[in-house]
Order: structure tokens, then C-alpha cells, then sequence
């Protein structure tokens, strides 16, 4: 099977006045998983779609397996696609959906045959072959899609949230199930998603995606411990990043300061070296412990609700000063609302971020 | 066992008796209905009568012995103008201008619906505002220019010509029809179609024709009534060798020689009524039927 990488420079794609994206860079290797992430009407669905040549480009270039397919019809690019929707043809059977493709491009038939057996049975789609898409469950559609993707050989897949249109079980399911593809037939794969989840499970690397900007293209575990900016630290991870607005110091060694509680900085890895200024500290609820009151860099918090979210449990606190944040502690910790509790924020699992621009620090 | 468990469970809220309010409505629907009903019950009671019972003015009596004589006089030997070969003539005229018509203008109609679904640009609604209002101007206002187009361009009048204007009426209609069906499904199923190689062409036929069959019988039932019961078109574009039905129905209901003839008048007009009523009664179930079940999410 062959593999393509893609290649997209400086890219431009607008609808009458509306720039949606501008001067894109983006470089996917073969064999790689990509995942596009962002919010609704970031452009990571636009920028699926010019790859797939289903919309037109205003300006830049895509390349296929190093071959220019800026102007190239979707059919000539070497990709396969699934939809949301899964957009089967209703008409037709689930054989039918899976070989049209094949019959339009006039492959000899024994050929069409063991390419659809071989889709067939790997999605476990063999008994259904002859159903109509009506007659299959939303999982069993979503499959047939990515079947009729697979007959194709192509050298890159593109996935446009298939998942989304299925319920939270199933979409675990399929998930797997698309990351044992990927790793079985070592294909190239750009998948488009607005669940970090999805993200975080299926990426070789993740591009984050906002206002038709790539915000940080990187493996899963840099954009979830090291994320660039602000939006891309508030909209990976679940719950949500916590974010304190304060200032930095430096006071022989820097510190941050919110309200009138001290944040030791030390450890923490600065990008630039720091000076004082007005900044944001994000911490993840996994990263804040509770420690005894003793503790020299203990920090006192008021509990005001407690999530118990079954393996462990989300508490709600506030600081002195009124900021909100939350933590994950075990699911037996003895909390309960109006408590007081001694907790340690780790410098180490900081990100800092210009309270300006929103850039890390 | 069962009882006990039968008796646990409260009775659901049934209402037994009918409110004067549902009354009140089904006289309604019965009084409609016979409203409806009784001038067809006429027609057919008169046709099954020789004329010497119907002169005794008895209209809504049952025949005293039913006879299909006038059935034949209408199809085979009634006079239309100066033929006497009944309307069957009509019947096959009428046939062979109404398969044509509306194969083509259904064909024609969405193949340029189905390119208008993909048009979408802005102003786009207002066009198809504008079509819609078109389809309504009374024909009358056509028939003077068109005649005067057709003659200049020698197709005169002919079969092919009452097919063309068929065609031509029948598209701001036909058009629309398929424009909002195909602009109803989901842009994916034509992405998709793309991707796996097919032309426009090929998708029009392969994949979304297939997926129309419900507006394709809404289609036939507009175009197929629409047609067979037009008059005025048939009688100006069709030329003396293919008078529709309904022109020669009128020929025979308005002739005057002699005593009137309404057994063989009202057979003529259940005749000339039946096909219409066949294509209703036949594609109901069509309407009812979930298409494009599975297309989609659910």
C-alpha cells in the first residue's frame, strides 16, 4: 500500500471577502496520524476539504507523494475520505457502497471483489454486505465508510469527525478500532476533530487549530504538558487548566504572585527569561496535592463543592482572594464544603503565559 | 401470576365516550365527502341507463338493468365533429403526448434542478422565488407569441410541438421540485461521490435519480394530471391529427344533432376521467414510504 506525505505551503482559502486561511504551512509525514483540533469554524474542516480538493484554493500549494495536486480532481489526488455523515449512497448496497468507487474507475472485477473482501473483513462487515445503510446501526454505518475508504489503496485517509455523530460508547469503540487500523496498515491519516479526547488517544501529532491559525502542531503529551498559548492550554484537557491572574516578581529567584499568596517559581522552565510583569499561571487539577499545613510552600484554600467523578474526585476551592480553581484528589479524600486545606502547586507542571498576548513563557 | 401483576398496573387514560367535538367533525368529513362523491355517483348511474330511462328524470335512481352499451358508443362510435370513431382516437393521442411530456420534462427538470442544487451562491433564493411566481402566469399569456414562434420556425403544429410546450410549462415546476429535494440532502453524499471518481453525470444518474423516487411519483402525478387534463394547448399546438382527449371529449358532450346523449356523455367523461384517477390511486403508497431512510445519521 502506498503512503503519501503531504505537503501544504502558504495556502489560502476564502469565500468572497472572508479570509478562512491564510498563508497555511502545514507538513504531514507518511505513515503519520495526524489530528486537526480546534473549536467550530476554526478552518480545520476547510483545510480537510482542500486537501481533498472538495473546495477551491485561492492561492499556495498541496502537495500529495511530492506531486502537485493543488488543481488535481479529488479522484487524482491518491486519498480516501469519511465523512460525519457517512454520506453512504442509500440506494445501494452495503457491497454496492464499498465497489462504486472501484466500478467508476473501472478495475477489473475479481479485483473489486478482493479488495471489498479484504475491507470486509477487516471491519467486520462480511455478514452485512448485502443489507442496505438503512438497515445497519449508526456504528455499522460509520464502518461501511471507513470500508469504502479502505478499498481505495490510497496513500492518505482523511477522516472528517466520523465519530461525532455516534454515542459516547460507541465512539470509544471506533476509536480504538480506527487506531488499530492505522497501526495494522501503517497508513497516512489526517483526522478532524473537535474532541481533545480523540485527539489526545489517536495523534501521532496534534495541530491545534483557532481562527484559521495552526496555534501549536505537536505530539500529544508536549501540547497537554507544554501548551503555547492560552487557547491551546484552555481547550486540551478535561477538566480545564486552571488559570490564576497575577504577576511575575523577581525577588532573588522569581516568583508569582496572585492576591497575596507566593507561588515559587523555581523549577520551572522558562522560554524566555522572566521579568516583571502582569502574567497568567495555568496548572492542570491532576498537578495540585494536598499536603500537610507544615509544608513550606502550602498554600490555604476554602473547599466549595466536591465532583466525585468515580476514580477519583474533582474539589472545587477558592484562594484567599476569591480565585476559583479545581483539583483532582482521590476519590476517599476527606473533603467537604467549608473545609481548609493545605495544597501545593509544583512549579514544575506550571505554564506561565504573558498576560498580554497569551504566549507561553 | 400475570393477573396479579396486570392488576398493579394503572389502567392508561382511554377516553371511551366520543365529545360532541369529534361528532361535530365526522359529520363534517361525511357531509364533505358525499358533496364530493354524489355528482360522480350521478355520472356513473346515468352511464349504465338507457336514454329512455333517463327521460324519466329519475336522477339519482338506481339503473333498472345495467348496460355498458353506452360505455362502447363512447369509446367506439361516437361522433367527434366529423368522425364517428368514438374517443379511443382521443385516448392514444392523449397517450402518445403525455409519455413523452413528461419522461422529458421530468428528466430535463431535474437534470437542471439537481445542477441548480449545487449552485449556491447568494441571490440564489430570489431567482427561485421569482421561478416559482413564473410557473403561475396563466398559459393564455403564451399562447399568441408561441403560436407566432412556432410558426416562424416551420415546427407549426405537431406532435413534436405539443411536446416541446408541455416540456417547456412543465419545467419552472419540475425544476424547483428536484432543486429543493436535491438541495435537502447532504452536501457530503456529493463529496463522496466525487472522491470515489463519479461525474456529474454519473452522479446524477447513479446515485442521487435513485435516492429522488419519491419526488420522481410526485413528479409523474403533477406532470401526468397537468397534461392529460390540458385543453387549451392540446387544441392550439397539437394539429387536427392529434386532438387530445379532452379537446375530443368536448367535441362529443357539444355536439347537437338531435336528442342529447348523456349516458354516452357521461361515459365518455368517466373515460376520459379514468387515467388520472388510476395514477392517484396507485402511487399513494409512494408518498408514505421513508426513501432516504439511512442516508444520514438516523
Amino acid at each position: 500500500m502506498e503512503r503519501s506525505n503531504v505537503d501544504i505551503t502558504k495556502l489560502q482559502i476564502g469565500f468572497g471577502g472572508l479570509k478562512v486561511l491564510e498563508n497555511l504551512d502545514l507538513h504531514v509525514d507518511a505513515s503519520e496520524f495526524l489530528v486537526l483540533l480546534g473549536p467550530s469554524g476554526c478552518g480545520k474542516s476547510t483545510l480537510l476539504n482542500a486537501i481533498a480538493g472538495l473546495i477551491e484554493v485561492k492561492g499556495g500549494q498541496i502537495r500529495i507523494g511530492d506531486r502537485d495536486v493543488t488543481w488535481a480532481e479529488p479522484k487524482d489526488r491518491g486519498i480516501a475520505m469519511v465523512f460525519q455523515s457517512y454520506a453512504l449512497y442509500p440506494r445501494m448496497s452495503v457491497r454496492k457502497n464499498l465497489s462504486f468507487g472501484l466500478k467508476v474507475a473501472r478495475t477489473p472485477q475479481d479485483e473489486i471483489d478482493s479488495r471489498v473482501g479484504e475491507a470486509a473483513k477487516m471491519l467486520r462487515l462480511t455478514e452485512l454486505l448485502d443489507r442496505r445503510p438503512s438497515e445497519l446501526s449508526g456504528g455499522q454505518r460509520q464502518r461501511v465508510a471507513i470500508g469504502r475508504a479502505l478499498v481505495r489503496h490510497a496513500g492518505v485517509y482523511l477522516f472528517d469527525e466520523p465519530l461525532s455523530n455516534l454515542d459516547a460508547q460507541l465512539r470509544a469503540e471506533l476509536r480504538v478500532e480506527i487506531k488499530r487500523l492505522h497501526a495494522r496498515l501503517g497508513a497516512t491519516m489526517i483526522y478532524v476533530t473537535h474532541d481533545q479526547i480523540e485527539a489526545l488517544t489517536l495523534a501521532d501529532r496534534i495541530a491545534v487549530m483557532q481562527g484559521g491559525v495552526i496555534q501549536q502542531l505537536d505530539t500529544p503529551k508536549k501540547i497537554y504538558r507544554e501548551p503555547a498559548n492560552r487557547f491551546v492550554a484552555s481547550f486540551v484537557g478535561s477538566p480545564a487548566m486552571n488559570f490564576l491572574r497575577g504577576r511575575i516578581l523577581r525577588d532573588g529567584a522569581p516568583v508569582f504572585i496572585a492576591g497575596d499568596v507566593r507561588f515559587d517559581l523555581n523549577g520551572y522552565a522558562f522560554r524566555i527569561p522572566p521579568s516583571d510583569a502582569p502574567a497568567i499561571l495555568g496548572i492542570r487539577p491532576e498537578h495540585i496535592e494536598i499536603v500537610g499545613s507544615e509544608h513550606p510552600s502550602a498554600v490555604t484554600a476554602r473547599v466549595e463543592m466536591v465532583e466525585p467523578m468515580g476514580a477519583d474526585a474533582l474539589i472545587w476551592c477558592r484562594l484567599a482572594d476569591g480565585t476559583a480553581f479545581s483539583f483532582r484528589a482521590d476519590a476517599d479524600a476527606k473533603a467537604g464544603a467549608g473545609d481548609s486545606l493545605a495544597l501545593r502547586f509544583p512549579a514544575e507542571a506550571f505554564s506561565l503565559f504573558d498576560d498580554q498576548s497569551g504566549q507561553r513563557l | 401470576m400475570s393477573a396479579i401483576t396486570l392488576g398493579a398496573v394503572r389502567p392508561r387514560f382511554r377516553p371511551r365516550r366520543i365529545s360532541p367535538a369529534r361528532w361535530g367533525l365526522y359529520a363534517f368529513i361525511l357531509i364533505t365527502a358525499l358533496y364530493f362523491l354524489l355528482p360522480l355517483y350521478v355520472m356513473i348511474v346515468t352511464s349504465l341507463k338507457p336514454m329512455a330511462e333517463i327521460r324519466q328524470g329519475h336522477l339519482l335512481a338506481l339503473p333498472a338493468s345495467p348496460s355498458l352499451a353506452a360505455w362502447v358508443k363512447a369509446w367506439t362510435s361516437a361522433c367527434t365533429g366529423l368522425t364517428c370513431e368514438g374517443i379511443r382516437t382521443g385516448f392514444f393521442n392523449s397517450l402518445r403526448i403525455l409519455l413523452p411530456s413528461v419522461v422529458i420534462s421530468i428528466v430535463v427538470g431535474s437534470l437542471t434542478g439537481y445542477a441548480l442544487s449545487l449552485w449556491r451562491v447568494r441571490g440564489a433564493n430570489i431567482l427561485f422565488g421569482a421561478m416559482m411566481i413564473v410557473a403561475f402566469i396563466p398559459y393564455q399569456v403564451f399562447i399568441y407569441p408561441l403560436v407566432r414562434v412556432f410558426s416562424f420556425t416551420g415546427l407549426g403544429q405537431s406532435l413534436a410541438t405539443i411536446v416541446t410546450i408541455h416540456t417547456i410549462f412543465g419545467l419552472p415546476t419540475m425544476t424547483l421540485l428536484f432543486r429543493n429535494y436535491f438541495a435537502s440532502l447532504p452536501v457530503e453524499l456529493f463529496k463522496a461521490a466525487r472522491i470515489d471518481g463519479a461525474g456529474f453525470y454519473q452522479i446524477y444518474a447513479r446515485i442521487m435519480m435513485p435516492m429522488a423516487t419519491p419526488m420522481i411519483v410526485v413528479a409523474v402525478i403533477l406532470q401526468t394530471t397537468g397534461i392529460w387534463n390540458d385543453f387549451i394547448l392540446g387544441l392550439v399546438f397539437a394539429g387536427r391529427d392529434n386532438l387530445p382527449m379532452t379537446v375530443q371529449l368536448n367535441n362529443i358532450v357539444n355536439s347537437t344533432q338531435g336528442e342529447r346523449a348523456y349516458n354516452v356523455d357521461m361515459a365518455a367523461t368517466l373515460l376520459t376521467a379514468l387515467l388520472p384517477l388510476v395514477i392517484y390511486f396507485g402511487s399513494g403508497r409512494w408518498f408514505v414510504r421513508g426513501i432516504a431512510a439511512g442516508a444520514v445519521k438516523g
